[in-house]
Formats: C-alpha cells, structure tokens, sequence
C-alpha cells in the first residue's frame, strides 16, 4: 500500500521528533509485518489511494452483479424488499423520502469500492477479486447512467467518474445554526396558551408487541396480546433449540452442527414454523420435493428448467447443489458462493430434514 | 415463558385495587391477607442452593424485561438493532444482558487467544498486539452511555412508535474498563502530522470510521471489560472501542486495526450513513457529539400507571454528549408549565443521568414531558424547534422532548403536541 510506505518514510525522518517528549512506552507489542499490514489495510481514499491494480467495466459486471449481488440489490440494483437500493433517487435528496443511493446520494466512489471489496457480498465478504470489484462498481455506475456499459474502470480512470451528490455536503454546523438558539434560562410557566395532541403512534399502529389500545377495544386487544406477548419466547425456543430428528437414523449432534451451519444461510433463507420467504425461499419440506416447489417464490429460470427435468431435492443432489450452486444450476439467483467443507454440507441437510415431512 | 396476566389484565386489576385507595389516608384492609395469615412455600421450605446457576439470570417473573426488535425496520437480524427496554430499569447502569445490540454483520464470537489489534499508517512502530498485550498496560475505569444515532430516528415525520423502549431504547449505559487510546499511539510512536485515526472492526462488515486524532488523544478507550466483566459477544467480546458523547456507530466493536492518517478516509459508515440531510437536501457530515437529551422512562406506553390516583414517581434518564447533565424539567401539561425534577446523583460527563419527580397524581390526564440542560447551557429543544433547522429526512440525532399522553386509566401512549 502506498500509505505503508509513505509512513515509513515519514516514520524514518521523524523518529525522534514524531513521539511527543513526555510518551511514555511500554514495550509491549511486537513489530507489524509488511505482508500482515497490507493484508489488513484494504482502505481506499477518495484521491483512489489504496486501489489495487485491476479493472473491469459494467458488461462483466452485470454478469458478476447477477449472481453476487442480485439476490437483495435487485438484477438492476433496484433493491429487493427492504435491502439497500443502489441506483436511482437522482434528484430526490430535498423530498419527503429521499431515495439515497450510489449515484443519488455517495459522495465518493471510492467509498463504494473500499466497501464492496471488505465487506461484500453480504454473508461471503472478501472474496471478491480486483478485477470483479472494478465490474461489480463500473455496474452499479452504469445502474445509475454515470459511466457507458464499456467504460473500464481501473485505478487509472477512477477519478474521471463524477459523482452527482459530491458537493452535497457541509461540516456540521450544530454549534452555529442551533446552539446559539437553544441555550440559557428556560420558560418555566406560560409557556403556551394551548396545548393540542396533533399526532398519535396508536393511530399508525406499527408497534411490536404489547400496544397500549384504546378502552372501547379492550377486550379484544388484550386476547391478541396475550397471544403477541408470548411470541418472543416462542421465537426464541424455535432458534435455540435444536428440532426434534424425524427419523431415527440422524444423528442429533449432526443436526446441531447443521443448525450452526446454517447461520451461513440465514439472511436469505427461513425455515420452521412461521418461516416467509424473504430474498430465498423457505426450506421448509424441501428434502424430497421437486425444485421450485414453494409457491408464490419466483425462482430463477434455470432452476425451474431443472425442474421440469425433473431435479428432485435429496441428500445427493442437495449435496450437489451446495458444494458449487452456479456450477449445478447455471444462473440461479441465489449468491451464495457454496460451502466448502463437504462436512458442513452433510450437517446442514441433516438440519433441513428436520423440517422435512419423512 | 411464565404464566402471567397480560399487562392489560394487570392494569385493569391495579385500577381496580387503586380505586379504593383515592383518599389521603393509608387504605384498610377488609380481611386478613393470606400471603401474611398463611404460611407460604417459600417461608416452610428450600430455595435453590448455591451453584443451581452458576451464571445467574434475572428472575423468571422480570422476563419481560428484554431486548426487543422492530422487525419493520430493516430486511434482516444479522444487519439490525434492538433496544434496551429502558421503561423498565431505574438507575443508571444498563445491564449487559438487556443493553441493545448494533450489528453490520451479525455478533461474532472471536476468542482472546484470536485476537490481535493492529496499529499502522503514521507511526514510527506500526504495531501488533495481543489481548494478553492490552492486559499489561495501566487501564482505567470509566462509565459512559452509547446511544445509536438513530436512536428516536424513527419520529422525525411524527409520533410512531408506541414505547419509550422503542422511541430512545438505542441507549445504554455501562463502566468500562479499557486503556487509553493515547497510550496505544504513544506505544506505537504516532506522527504528530497525523490528522485523524481510522478504526475497524474484525466482523464482515469492518464499520470502519475516521475519528479526528483530538479526539483519539483525549478520552477514547481500548476497553475489553463492562460493568466489571469481560464484554458481552454482542458487544464486540474481546476488545471494543468507546467513543465518549459520540455517536454509537463510531464504538468500533471486535476492534481490530487503527491506522494514523492525514486525511479521513470517507468510509460507507461516514458518506452514506450516519450523515444528516436536511430540508434542502444538502446534508451535514461529521455530526459525532449527541446532544443534550431526556425522557419519562415511567409511567410511560410500557409502564402505564397501574396504582390509581395518590403518589407517583416520574422518572427517565437524561444525557449529554457534551458533557454533564445539570437539570431536568418535567411538564404534566404538553409543555405549558415545567418543574425541576430532581437528579438521583450529580450529572456525569456523557453518561446517563437519572431524575425523578415525586408527585401526586389527581387521576387528570397530563401530557409529559422532560427537558434536559448540560453544563454547555444547552437546552434540549422541541421537535418543532428541530425541525424548523433540520426539516424531516435527518434520520439521525433526532433529541427531542417527548411527549407521552397519561390518560385517565393509567395508560400513556406516544404523541405529538402543538
């Protein structure tokens, strides 16, 4: 990293000059190597110090965004339910609801590449080489009409993308635009001549849980509480504990192990009672039936033709399908990479038998 | 889950049980009570002996008192919050067990033997270090409070959410103990041209942020234990990063690297979140310190008055970022007419302030409200007040009086006053 080398240098010159007179050390630590600095000091600044070498543009990065990214940011980095909408807003910073996206709202591409390049894809970070970060960004850039689908992004054209919302922002002003307002002796009587409720939270009613109700629905808001009261705990035991095994040949350490396994799938995937479908579908009776055979989910094209070929989920092809999904099912929608450890995979179908009819 | 009568049953019993007792003088009693005529299980025969929890859990009638989620808020868990139920602790220390959690990237377990925190970028020793490392460095105590920047984000464009849990319950408040952060810079030989530090975390998500060296070489701590034990997983176990008065995201948890540097570095965390936009669209960055701040923590939407008319304790907490809290007033009439509540301990810098106003209820609705004053002079303001600066789209730092209406029969619900 440039930034490690240019603090040795600083750090060469400035050795006694650096360290205040009055520090004191302690000796502790040891010396950071070079390959362990530079394995962890991945940050990227808005000059594009700390880009790697590499590039991309967004035709691959559609490609790569489809099986990465799609499953929550959408094919067109729309956004899926509730997670992070990627592009569009443009204009929208000064409505009610704003739409803040890369191109509506980041001040800085570099922040979207130091990002995706720690921290995603969402559940798998890390694993995203140079080249398909570059892609993964020129699409996103694309998704926002800032760059042409051919425009290839690299640390050298890093700094021609221009972001929309980059003088968007001031240093905050607290101090000047509202402490000068709100200080000194407060009134203590008389302060209003009238007081009005103008807005009620029972009226929006988005409250979890034990809602105070109003006294004309007393009778029925305390039996639907009853029954929201217990929920937390029936929650809670359908995460902890571990299901009953259906047939007598699984081996209840396995299916543990399985339920750890499967935190790995959780962010897209329910199963148990009360399980929805969410950016996958839920897992429930999937052992033994055909793909695709939750209705009201939409699967991805190739996963449906498989179908109709007649793919059958069972501990094989299950096995097959997690070791290496878009090798099985080219295009499916789901990102995840695949479990490694054939062991993990024995473990986490031996988990989703348990929510599987015998 | 215990067997236990729906809070509204409990409340419609508690107004029953406060009716007879309206007048002055100490109620009677119309027949022996059994609990005291009667010899009870607990007084002929044994309790649990020593070690039958060798970690103790609050008692199973107090397990209603927990974290609690709003699962509308965000697509999933593993990158959510929580919230402490503040309506249902006093004092000012929040248990770990109930102190509402932040992830990015859900709460990992990292043991002591794994971990290592790296010190690089401008300093003459770039640095590793080891848990056992941090142990053999002074270290000292200090209690502050966390508060998410969200916290009451979700009431900008109005009254919302129907509990105090939920409106400020992205809030806690523990002693940690932990080594400056200057010591770790000293250690490591940091260059005095060296503007800012950047933290980050070991999770997937990293959270990485850019706090101002100023501030590194002040009062931020390297801590690694809270309320005397080691730190909860949910709050970053082994090592976490406390930011005092500051905004919760900074408090790196997991931390993991820092590096000194010239310039900050605009991470996801500081661009795209945690910035504040305002009515005309343009919006403040490196908004750190959270503002003086208050609210009735009872009676409120969680905790209605169960016990008719007679004494009654108003209680809440009250912050400042930016240093002690030195009053709090309580208004029963929507801000009309304001009383100073009294502090239960001195105000401490950026840590939680708790208040009470004992009083007497007459059974008449009120409209309630609390207003904190630190030692800066500042004067928590209205959310009209607020809102006249800031618009409705600022999501975060929103430190507005709260009102809870108290109705009648002891409930209290979350609105908004003219």
């Amino acid at each position: 990293m440039s930034k490690f080398l240019k603090s040795i240098s600083i750090g060469a010159v400035a050795t006694l000059l650096a360290v205040p007179a009055a520090a004191q050390t302690f000796g502790l630590g040891r010396a950071a190597l070079p390959e362990e600095i530079s394995a962890w000091n991945l940050d990227v600044h808005p000059d594009g110090s700390g880009l790697p070498e590499g590039q991309g543009d967004a035709i691959d990065g559609e490609e790569i965004f489809a099986i990465q990214c799609a499953a929550c940011h959408g094919d067109f980095a729309e956004g899926i339910g509730n997670w992070p909408k990627l592009a569009g807003g443009m204009d929208t910073l000064d409505r009610e609801d704003p739409l803040k996206t890369v191109g509506s709202y980041w001040p800085y591409l570099s922040t979207t590449f130091d990002y995706i390049r720690r921290s995603m894809p969402y559940g798998n970070a890390g694993t995203l080489s140079a080249d398909e970060t570059y892609a993964i960004v020129a699409y996103i850039l694309y998704s926002n009409d800032l760059v042409e689908d051919d425009f290839v992004l690299s640390k050298d054209t890093f700094l021609d993308v221009e972001m929309p919302n980059a003088d968007g922002f001031i240093l905050d002003d607290r101090l000047e635009t509202e402490f000068t307002k709100w200080v000194g002796e407060p009134c203590m009587t008389g302060c209003k001549d009238t007081v009005e409720v103008t807005m009620r939270a029972l009226v929006l009613d988005v409250t979890p849980e034990e809602t105070a109700a109003d006294a004309a629905v007393v009778e029925a808001a305390a039996q639907q509480e009853a029954a929201i009261t217990a929920e937390p705990a029936a929650v809670a035991a359908q995460e902890e504990a571990v299901p009953e095994p259906v047939g007598a040949s699984v081996d209840p350490a396995l299916i543990a192990e399985g339920m750890k396994v499967f935190r790995k799938c959780k962010s897209c995937h329910q199963v148990g009672d009360g399980a929805k479908n969410r950016s996958g579908p839920i897992l429930n009776g999937l052992i033994g039936a055909p793909a695709g055979h939750i209705d009201g989910f939409k699967y991805s094209k190739p996963l449906m033709a498989k179908s109709e070929e007649g793919l059958v989920w069972n501990a094989e092809t299950l096995a097959g399908f997690l070791a290496a999904p878009k090798t099985y099912i080219k295009g499916t929608k789901m990102g995840f990479a695949g479990l490694k450890d054939p062991a993990d995979i024995e473990a986490v179908i031996a988990y989703l038998t348990t929510f599987s009819d015998p | 889950m215990t067997q236990k009568p729906s809070r509204r049953e409990f409340l419609a019993s508690g107004i029953a049980a406060g009716a007879v007792i309206t007048s002055a003088s100490a109620a009677k009693a119309e027949t022996p009570d059994p609990l005291i005529t009667e010899t009870q299980t607990w007084a002929q025969s044994f309790g649990d002996g020593v070690d039958a929890t060798p970690y103790g859990m609050p008692i199973r009638f107090e397990d209603d008192v927990i974290r609690r989620n709003v699962e509308w808020l965000t697509a999933d868990t593993i990158s959510s919050i929580n919230f402490t139920p503040i309506h249902a602790l006093d004092g000012t220390i929040t248990p770990q067990g109930c102190a509402f959690e932040r992830h990015h990237s859900g709460a990992i377990e990292l043991k002591k033997e794994d971990y290592r925190l790296m010190i690089n970028g401008m300093v003459d020793r770039p640095l590793v270090f080891t848990y056992a490392d941090l142990e053999r460095f002074p270290r000292e105590n200090h209690t502050y409070f966390l508060e998410c920047a969200a916290n009451t984000g979700m009431e900008w464009a109005g009254a919302q959410l129907n509990g105090a849990q939920f409106t400020h319950g992205m809030i806690h408040n523990m002693e940690y103990t932990g080594i400056p952060l200057r010591t770790l810079l000293e250690e490591a030989g940091y260059d005095t041209a060296g503007k800012w530090v950047y933290v980050e975390g070991a999770d997937a998500s990293s959270n990485g942020r850019s706090i101002p060296m100023e501030k590194a070489l002040d009062d931020v701590l390297v801590a690694f234990k809270a309320n005397g034990e080691a730190l909860r997983k949910e709050h970053g176990y082994p090592v976490r990063l406390i930011v005092p008065g500051w905004e919760g995201n900074m408090w790196v948890k997991w931390i993991r690297r820092i590096e000194v540097m010239d310039a900050p570095v605009e991470s996801r965390e500081e661009t795209s979140k945690y910035t504040d936009t305002l009515e005309n669209g343009i919006s403040r960055k490196w908004t750190w310190a959270m503002d003086a701040k208050s609210v009735v923590t009872s009676p409120s939407p969680q905790a209605p008055i169960s016990h008719g008319t007679g004494p009654l304790v108003i209680t809440g907490l009250a912050w400042s970022g930016r240093g002690a809290i030195v009053r709090v007033d309580v208004s029963k009439d929507g801000g009309k007419t304001w009383e100073t509540a009294r502090l239960a301990k001195p105000g401490e810098k950026m840590a939680l302030t708790r208040f009470y106003l004992d009083t007497t209820w007459d059974g008449e609705e009120m409209l309630l409200q609390s207003r904190a004053m630190d030692e800066t002079g500042y004067v928590q303001p209205t959310k009209a007040q607020l809102r006249e600066v800031r618009g409705e789209n600022s999501v975060y730092h929103n430190n507005c009086i709260q009102t809870w209406w108290v109705r009648p029969n002891g409930e209290a619900e979350n609105v908004e006053v003219s």
